[in-house]
């Protein structure tokens, strides 16, 4: 019965069969919330989708030897680290089957953007291995941020366990951080004004310029999934916890939905920054925010 | 296996993807292109994407009269896009070298160069007759998916759209 419950996690809800065509959903949302806050009409309902599937259709160049089979192997690593980050999300309240914990998650939630860097500087392009550099500064700054917003949470609730932070009660603390999470999102996920790495036309594609067909294809999807596991994880945060599993799955959905939202509007709204700007944004201002997160949270443990 | 094959005919008519090459051109045409993106034209509307790069690319954009310097890089940049792939000539300078033509600077028009599959005259053309042309190109590409470029070409025109 675990091993059912389990296997059901991972590939239907909010696994795989779930997953995957929310990602499509929320790469369209990101698309149309800023073509909309641009006054245009934007692309279609079915865009993302037509994109994968005519990106599967496309040839790609010839590769060989080992920098060829790593540039096969990076976008298929970063796809299924997004996907089973997804899978692991304690959405539904009745836990069961394989319970991850927080590190695990943490771990496949930063192994998509470990890829994009190893991806850029194995296609020995100019532009790639640029675009990595940046995701590697950019990755070391936000993720201080990241880590110690979820340290935070999980100090203040004595537990790494997924499905008791989840069903935990709301404290300020709980707040304090989770604010910290949706201030790393925009830089987790690339966009604006944190769209440094795949800087579009500036450093033409990135990481991704050399990359070309189901390759790509894969790319945009680990980029969606990516969308998916970080709105999904304030979702399961902010989410109160209540015993019906439909209930559970439509706030669940309803708060993913509202983050991609409100992270669209802010990319719809702001430039891109400079990757000094960047750096200096998440180690100044907001590392004092997390490190005293990080603090009360302590102090409150020590207390209780 | 049919069912494949009608739904990646769609999706390469839906999702055309564009990149966009400059060969000598004044740059009135490359204005174009980027009005065609912009609010008041939306070309996003019909899945149209400018990329970065030729790699992500399916339809390849040519403005410009093919100087001597650019045959080398348009050429280049033609086996970079990989397939199925559409070219489009936009303007009447890769068409036909316009009002440059019996310079000792052009190795033009485009055609002796790379087989085009739509040209969009104008000097500049409307940003709506350039989206005609994408849309075009897309139909092209789904119709001929990976089979070799035909010698036919398509001229895709303002008054169309304008209808």
């Amino acid at each position: 019965m675990t091993l059912l419950t389990a296997l059901a996690r991972l590939l239907i809800f909010p696994g795989l069969l779930f997953a995957v065509p929310a990602a499509w959903f929320f790469l369209w949302v990101e698309r149309k919330s800023v073509a909309l806050m641009q006054e245009r009409v934007g692309p279609p309902f079915m865009q993302p989708f037509f994109d994968f599937v005519k990106l599967l259709g496309k040839s790609t160049p010839p590769r060989s030897g080992i920098a060829g089979l790593l540039m096969r192997a990076w976008p298929l690593i970063a796809v299924s680290a997004a996907a089973g980050a997804v899978g692991l999300l304690p959405v539904l309240p009745s836990s069961g089957g394989f319970e991850g914990d927080l590190i695990l998650l943490l771990a496949l939630l930063e192994l998509p953007s470990i890829c994009i860097i190893a991806a850029g500087f194995s296609s020995r392009s100019i532009f790639g291995e640029i675009g990595s550099a940046r995701e590697a500064a950019l990755s070391v700054s936000y993720n201080i941020v990241f880590l110690l917003a979820i340290v935070s949470i999980a100090a203040s609730q004595h537990t790494f366990r997924l499905d008791a932070l989840a069903s935990a009660p709301s404290t300020p603390l709980h707040w304090l951080g989770i604010l910290a999470i949706l201030v790393c999102l925009p830089a987790k996920l690339h966009i604006n004004p944190f769209s440094l790495p795949n800087a579009e036309q500036e450093i033409y594609a990135g990481p991704m310029t050399e990359y070309a067909g189901p390759e790509l294809a894969m790319w945009e999807l680990s980029h969606g999934l990516e969308w998916v596991a970080g709105t999904g994880l304030v979702a399961t945060l902010v989410a109160p916890h209540v015993s019906s599993v439909w209930l559970a799955a439509m706030i669940f959905v309803a708060i993913s939905f509202a983050v991609v939202l409100l992270l669209s509007a802010l990319a719809a709204a702001t430039a891109r920054l400079a990757i000094d700007t960047t750096v200096r944004f998440y180690w100044q201002c907001t590392l004092i925010f997390a490190v005293l997160a990080v603090s009360s949270a302590l102090f409150m443990r020590f207390r209780s | 296996m049919k069912l494949w094959k009608r739904l990646m005919c769609t999706a390469r008519r839906r999702s055309p993807w564009l990149f966009h090459m400059n060969s000598g051109s004044c740059n009135g045409c490359d204005i174009e292109i980027v009005a065609a993106l912009s609010p008041r034209y939306d070309a996003e509307q019909l899945g149209v994407r400018l990329e970065g790069s030729p790699r992500h690319a399916d339809i390849l954009c040519v403005t410009g009269p093919v100087t001597r310097k650019a045959v080398g890089a348009v050429k280049t940049v033609y086996d970079q896009v990989l397939g199925p792939k559409a070219v489009i000539a936009i303007g009447s300078c890769p068409a036909t070298t316009n009002v440059f033509i019996d310079s000792r600077t052009l190795d033009g028009p485009l055609d002796k160069h790379l087989p085009v599959d739509v040209f969009v005259p104008g000097c500049p053309p409307r940003p709506d007759a350039i989206i005609a042309g994408v849309a075009k190109a897309a139909e092209i590409l789904a119709e001929r998916g990976n089979n070799p470029p035909q010698t036919n070409v398509a001229i895709a025109a303002a008054e169309e759209v304008q209808q």
